[in-house]
């Protein structure tokens, strides 16, 4: 699927410059392989990626196969590769790659449901897996106290690790995922530690004891490619780290 | 085994034997190179029961570290449950016949069967 569409847009205002946009195209369906389409689109010091995508879809190509939703980073629905690299779509501007040509390609270790969009029951299996809601026996109604108090320490504990949008893209860029189709990945690992870590819950050792297999924790080797790309800043990279100082008797 | 003991047991072989090669690297610069490998000085080292021992232990630790780092490997290679049985317990066949076959080697040179 070697087409190329070179389709000028008109530009809108003077401010505006032009670049070429390279989609990956594939529908798993009828095509043996992707190609890419190529795309002249205008724009501003403020166009996201995920924005001048929409103009192709809107003025040129309406098939372009693109998840999207809250477009201000937020709902996790957008992840892509940008020039190489794992990002939000809506989260990143064209002026900031400093390229004249913009390649979008769908997320890696993913299956592709068709061009930029990729399925996502994997991780939220893996997600579900690790429990990723808080664990004990009473309940905030039974006890005395109107809620779970924690200190401000407390939450600093697990706080930044539940900034995760399940976006996708730390499994995306990490290379076990790209070899072991059974490893739980980052962005499972990184929750397990959310919860681990939070002094309400007390579901620690069923939690360890699930991502302590064959395909689990362990086998991360400290790349650290999924702390570079989150757009969150939840650095899994740590929180594995941290969950391992739990398994190797450092933290209780 | 559980993961986890798996790899306590995978990075305490590591650390053990970074002190020990060292130890067996300083006694071998107790001499030269090339004289540390003529054939009666290569014996005499075997004979020494406190190096050979050493050597033993060294040999333990490397080939439970490296086989189990070679099960890791093929693990993340493919997956699948046969193959991955057949890894684990290859490598534990492999483990032990390296064991076996390097320590036949110590106990045979050391009572003076070569
Ligand atoms: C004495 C110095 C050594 C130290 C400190 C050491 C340490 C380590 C550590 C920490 C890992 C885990 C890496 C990870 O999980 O990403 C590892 C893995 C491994 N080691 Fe060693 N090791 C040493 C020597 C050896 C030797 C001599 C062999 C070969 C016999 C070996 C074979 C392996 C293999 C095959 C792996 C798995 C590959 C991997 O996980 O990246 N190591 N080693
Ligand atoms: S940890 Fe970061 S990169 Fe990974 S899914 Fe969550 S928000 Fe996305
Ligand atoms: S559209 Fe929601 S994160 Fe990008």
């Amino acid at each position: 699927m070697a087409q190329v569409s070179s389709i000028s847009n008109e530009q809108t205002s003077p401010t505006s410059k032009l670049i070429t946009l390279r989609i990956s195209r594939f529908n798993p369906e009828h095509d043996e392989s992707s190609g890419f389409m190529e795309f002249s689109v205008s724009y501003e010091k403020w166009t996201t990626v995920l924005e001048a995508i929409l103009d192709v879809k809107k003025h040129h190509d309406h098939s372009v196969g693109v998840r999207y939703s809250c477009r201000q980073a937020t709902c996790g629905s957008c992840g892509m590769i940008i020039n190489g690299k794992p990002r939000l779509a809506c989260f990143t501007k064209i002026s900031e790659l400093n390229s004249d040509v913009v390649t979008v390609e769908p997320m890696n270790n993913f299956p592709i449901i068709r061009d930029l969009a990729v399925k996502f029951e994997k991780l939220f299996d893996t997600h579900q897996k690790i429990k990723p809601y808080l664990i004990r026996d009473d309940t905030e109604i039974e006890s005395n106290e109107k809620e779970f108090l924690q200190s401000p320490e407390e939450v600093e504990q697990y706080i930044q690790f539940a900034n995760c949008i399940k976006c996708g893209l730390c499994n995306s860029a990490c290379p076990t995922m790209a070899t072991d189709s059974s490893f739980v990945g980052p962005q499972a690992l990184a929750q397990a530690y959310r919860y681990v870590a939070d002094s309400r819950d007390k579901g620690k050792d069923s939690r360890l004891k699930i991502i302590d297999d064959s395909h689990g924790i362990w086998r991360c080797h400290f790349a650290g490619s999924c702390s570079q790309v989150c757009p969150k800043g939840v650095d899994p990279a740590m929180g594995i780290q941290l969950l391992r100082g739990y398994m190797l008797g450092f933290r209780s | 085994m559980r993961e986890s003991t798996i790899m306590k047991i995978h990075y305490g072989t590591a650390l053990a034997a970074v002190a020990l090669v060292a130890v067996h690297i300083l006694m071998r610069l107790t001499q030269g190179f090339a004289e540390s490998l003529e054939y009666e000085n290569v014996l005499a080292n075997y004979k020494f029961i406190p190096y050979a021992a050493m050597l033993e232990l060294i040999l333990i630790l490397l080939s439970v570290h490296g086989f189990n780092g070679l099960r890791v490997i093929l693990l993340e290679l493919k997956q699948g449950r046969i193959y991955e049985k057949a890894v684990s317990y290859g490598c534990l066949a492999a483990m032990i016949g390296l064991i076996a076959y390097g320590s036949r080697t110590i106990i045979m040179t050391n009572m003076g069967m070569v």
